[in-house]
């Protein structure tokens, strides 16, 4: 038996849930050597910017408990490189496109969303909103504040084409993240993304100075699972009709019926593809297997089966 | 290569990268690497015994490339960076090239095959911190003499980047060329973590945040802005405040990544 694996984002439709997480498969060449890209649900691009990005210096990185610290500062190519050279090559091998925007405000994110608007073949727009927000005299992003998070949300959503959903990429480390996906909901997201890395810091005990070069870094990885899953099950519970896709230390495919119980829909791997380079083929067939074990036929059928007593495949 | 430590279901996510040393078709097939232990990754990869099984990715990045001549190469390994200069030694003993090495590391327990390094090349120093094998210091102190005796015509180099940076120093003094192999901490190794970026000027003469693992760890060395090793120096680009020339941008777009 094989479970049909057909999943929706709004008006995006996905041949599977099994998508890469933004910032961990550049726009998917990389990953291209070690499997065929079309195979997965969809690219999540790295967070792109209207001008090139050098980001931050090294080092970038540290290796924590089930996870790592990462602070990369979003260095890339800037939105036009990205839309002449790296959307035109991941589309010509049959991969669908989910393009992450990061912008310093509203008024760049809502010139990325147009020109992203420009390309053809573009599947969603997901919108970073852990950015710096340069107007906070306390350096806080656009996602800890629900009304700045949902004005970029409103630009982008304004400046892209209708028929591209745009999904809100939402904070973990916020003071209420249902309050956050419903001010991004309102400001007619067609989608949500959870989560984000958290905030944290790791010191080196030799120096004792931050082990990245920045201070603090994003926490990703299996240890931050549990509260994505968390962050999941709750917003789909206030907000069930939004689609969601889960992502925070997918390792295998049971963890992706993990996310999808809890009311994902689709389901990013992110710094796992770091440990293994093959892992989003590999939890897609792990995910297909647990399925069949279980006697599930369609894979939509365990959205939000968390939520449901009783129905427990 | 990279290497999985810790085992399925281990706490340690990021691979290990590591130079390959060898590769043989003994025992239908092995490829050899060279580590010291430096953490719990490193201590699991030691415990290893024969039959084990390894998740290793690879070969990763660009190799140091060949002349197309039969020139006289010298090699200049410090530690554990020691390693892939023996399989790029046969290689070049192959063209025909001599091979003159230069190895330096803390002290003589850490001196890496120094019977092998002998046999296969023309000649060969040591250096150690302590004395405790070869001459006392490091390895340019008697690199300028070797490639003076040796009359080198090119220099190969793996090892910490304060001795890339000595080595690129004492080759540009001789006018030779140097290509050096830089050891920089990595998450992936297959060029989507950009954790293991330095500052490298590109033949276009414009500075770029390059990954060490795709993009080398393989460099010229003269092309690699040592000074600014940790740094995002103001005129590469992207940095803050970078403003591109529209042929900059033209070169990035019609650049190819992979």
């Amino acid at each position: 038996m094989n479970a049909d694996l057909r999943t929706r984002l709004g008006s995006l439709r996905l041949p599977n849930p099994v998508v890469t997480a933004a910032g961990c498969a550049g726009s998917g060449r990389e990953l291209a050597q070690f499997f065929d890209i079309a195979e997965i649900g969809a690219v999540t691009t790295k967070s792109l910017m209207l001008e090139p990005r050098a980001g931050r210096p090294a080092p970038r990185m540290a290796e924590t408990p089930s996870g790592m610290l990462s602070a990369t500062g979003m260095q890339g190519p800037g939105i036009d490189v990205f839309l002449q050279r790296d959307l035109p090559w991941l589309l010509s091998r049959g991969g669908r496109a989910i393009v992450s925007l990061a912008g310093s405000g509203a008024g760049e994110f809502g010139e990325l969303a147009r020109r992203v608007s420009e390309a053809e073949g573009v599947g969603a727009i997901e919108v970073n909103l852990s950015c710096p927000n340069p107007a906070d005299p306390s350096g806080r992003h656009f996602a800890d504040d629900a009304a700045q998070a949902a004005a970029v949300v409103q630009t982008v959503r304004s400046h892209a084409r209708s028929d591209v959903p745009v999904l809100a990429k939402l904070a973990a480390d916020v003071p209420d993240v249902v309050e956050l996906a419903g001010a991004c909901v309102a400001a007619r997201a067609d989608g949500l993304t959870m989560v984000n890395t958290l905030r944290g810091m790791s010191v080196d005990t030799r120096t004792l100075r931050p082990a990245v070069a920045g201070g603090m870094g994003g926490l990703s990885g299996p240890a931050i699972r549990p509260l994505a899953v968390g962050c999941v099950y709750r917003v789909h519970e206030v907000f069930p009709e939004v689609p969601i896709i889960g992502t925070g230390g997918v390792r295998t495919g049971t963890d992706v019926l993990e996310f999808m119980a809890a009311g994902a829909s689709a389901v990013a791997v992110g710094t796992v593809n770091f440990a293994d380079p093959s892992a989003c083929v590999r939890v897609l067939r792990e995910f297909t297997e647990a399925l069949d074990a279980r006697g599930v036929s369609r894979a939509s059928d365990v959205v939000g089966a968390a939520h449901r007593p009783g129905t427990g495949v | 290569m990279s290497v999985a430590v810790g085992g399925d279901h281990s706490s340690t996510l990021l691979r290990r990268p590591f130079a390959v040393h060898d590769v043989k078709p003994d025992y239908g097939g092995t490829v050899e690497f060279l580590f010291a232990v430096r953490g719990s990754g490193t201590a699991w990869l030691a415990e290893r015994r024969s039959r084990d099984l390894l998740d290793v990715v690879g070969p990763l990045g660009r190799p140091f490339p060949l002349p197309r001549d039969p020139v006289n190469c010298v090699l200049v390994g410090g530690g554990s960076g020691s390693a892939p200069l023996f399989p790029l030694a046969q290689s070049l003993r192959r063209r025909g090239c001599r091979v003159d090495f230069v190895l330096g590391a803390t002290s003589a327990d850490r001196v890496f095959s120094a019977i092998t390094a002998r046999r296969i090349a023309e000649t060969a120093a040591f250096t150690t911190d302590d004395g405790s094998f070869g001459t006392r210091g490091r390895v340019c102190d008697v690199l300028g003499r070797v490639i003076e005796e040796a009359r080198s015509d090119a220099v190969y180099a793996c090892g910490p980047m304060p001795m890339l940076r000595a080595v690129t120093a004492v080759a540009g003094s001789h006018g030779l060329p140097v290509q050096v192999a830089v050891e920089e901490a990595m998450a992936c190794g297959v060029g989507i973590c950009m954790s293991c970026v330095i500052p490298v000027v590109g033949e276009d003469g414009i500075t770029r945040m390059v990954r060490s693992c795709v993009d080398g760890p393989v460099f010229r060395g003269e092309h690699v802005r040592f000074d600014d090793v940790g740094t995002i120096p103001f005129d590469a680009l992207g940095a803050p405040g970078w403003k591109g020339s529209s042929a900059a941008r033209a070169a990035e777009s019609a650049r190819d990544i992979a």
